[in-house]
């Protein structure tokens, strides 16, 4: 099991274990607030929109065009920005702390 | 040709130009063709504003015809940002499993009076009450009030022919008072009520500010509606494979959903007014003239779509831009997008066939182009259980 531990604009920690899938659909599917991944993950509505720490950045592979141009024209957008829809559970990613950011 | 096929329309234009040239009532429209001008002038609501003179934003212009602010959409940052947050987790409930029930209920009942017709016009039979008694839903107000909205007719602001007519608009302007003024002495757990007892920036709204709301939630989500039910159940019929493959997986239906919309685009485009001299694709935009976003024309754009022109429901990346982009993007699209969900769902679970019987085609024209959008009629005959 991979486990993600995000936190809301409000500051409100969860932490969420899935073993497939993206890492929107584990948060969508619990309800995190701000995850809404209403395109279901195509990279067309940027509402999955999360921040990783630096060093975290390292483990996760780098956006495909797509999503760079996509992130390049989204709000709040800061170096660590990533659409979580394109971040599979891997167990590379095990233990890692996303900021929800909207 | 199929009758659900719908041809880029804009093709020439955008790989050879960049842009199409239109008037509009004296007040002409640069149309911005390629999708990554599209994306960055939407991106850039400083230079090509919302909160121009309202109703000059939308093509044909309503300047004419509407002196009221459609809110948050005619409103730039930093007002429109108190707006949005007011309306946005009313518009985000269609992803409660709820709704999604309520409105399976109403798709699964549109379903079954095809089935007990003969035949019948999926445009004013099928995709117009379903729209109507859907927005019931997000508006969260009796059924009832559905058969007024039927009763209006496919266009809220044009009738057949005329590009703009002013006799609708009051139609509705005057039904919207009525209902403000019904919240006010007995509210309800409506939208008319939430925003009635809303404040923003400190402010309490105004009528004037909730009628601006309400004209963007019923024109918004009219024909574009409307239009993307009748062509997605077009395209089922003659790709009735492609709908049993879809069974039971919602992950599919999704995608499905959003390869639709791209392909549909059932708003072409939406204006804005410069602020100030700028270019785009090296063709000047003078302050104070118009542009348009023209999300249909963006959504075949090769450069971004591998074959553009085909319909692939599995399609993975999927960047299209039919609900709009960045800070004004499609407050509705929640709810559209879950209503086509449940459309597909429950037609891949009971439609056994779909016979397309008559189209006549809904063709837009702006400058030197046809567009086909939908259908004024579209005559089929059912069968399912």
């Amino acid at each position: 099991m991979i486990s993600i531990r995000f936190v809301t604009q409000d500051g409100e920690k969860t932490e969420l274990t899935g073993d497939s899938g993206s890492v929107m659909e584990l948060a969508a599917q619990n309800g995190i607030a701000g995850i809404d991944g209403e395109c279901g993950g195509v990279c067309s509505c940027a509402t999955c929109h999360v921040y990783l720490s630096e060093e975290d950045m390292q483990k996760v592979d780098a956006p495909s065009d797509f999503e760079r141009d996509m992130l390049e024209l989204t709000e709040d957008v800061q170096p660590t920005s990533r659409l979580s829809c394109q971040l599979p559970l891997t167990q590379e990613i095990n233990g890692i702390t996303l900021k929800v950011a909207r | 040709m199929l009758k659900s096929e719908f041809p880029d329309a804009f093709r020439q234009a955008r790989k050879q130009v960049g842009v199409e040239q239109m008037d509009d009532q004296n007040d002409p429209v640069q149309m911005v063709l390629r999708f990554q001008d599209v994306r960055k002038c939407a991106h850039n609501w400083k230079t090509f504003q919302s909160g121009a003179e309202p109703g000059r934003i939308v093509v044909p212009s309503e300047v004419a015809i509407r002196s009221i602010r459609q809110i948050p959409f005619e409103v730039d940052p930093p007002e429109h940002k108190d707006y949005r947050a007011l309306v946005e987790p009313w518009f985000k409930r269609p992803l409660d499993a709820k709704y999604t029930d309520k409105l399976r209920l109403l798709v699964d009942g549109a379903l079954d009076d095809a089935f007990s017709k003969s035949e019948l016009d999926v445009v004013t039979e099928f995709a117009l009450p379903l729209q109507s008694k859907a927005l019931t839903v997000l508006l969260n107000t009796p059924m009832k009030e559905a058969d007024t909205w039927i009763s209006w007719g496919t266009h809220v602001f044009r009738s057949e022919g005329e590009a703009l007519d002013s006799d609708k608009a009051n139609l509705l302007y005057d039904y919207l008072d009525d209902e403000i003024e019904r919240a006010l002495k007995d509210p309800a757990d409506d939208l008319y009520s939430l925003l009635l007892s809303a404040e923003v920036g400190g402010k309490k709204m105004t009528k004037e500010e909730v009628k601006g709301v309400m004209i963007l939630t019923f024109a918004g989500g009219r024909d574009t509606v409307i239009n993307a039910t009748t062509n997605t159940i077009a395209y089922f019929a003659e790709h009735l494979e492609a709908l049993r493959k879809l069974k039971r997986d919602e992950a599919a239906i999704k995608k499905a959903v959003e390869e639709l919309v791209r392909y549909f685009s059932p708003l072409t485009h939406m204006g804005r007014v410069a602020t100030e001299d700028a270019a785009v694709c090296e063709h000047a935009v003078k302050n104070d003239t118009r542009i348009s976003l023209c999300w249909a024309s963006a959504n075949r754009d090769e450069n971004v779509f591998e074959n553009p022109n085909d319909v692939r429901l599995d399609r993975q990346n999927n960047p299209h831009v039919a609900f709009g982009f960045g800070t004004h993007n499609c407050l509705g699209s929640t709810h559209a997008r879950q209503l086509l969900r449940t459309l597909i769902a429950a037609m891949a679970e009971r439609v056994d066939d779909i016979q397309l019987l008559n189209a006549n085609n809904n063709l837009e024209h702006w400058g030197g182009v046809t567009r086909k959008v939908g259908f004024h009629q579209l005559t089929a005959s059912f069968s399912g259980s």
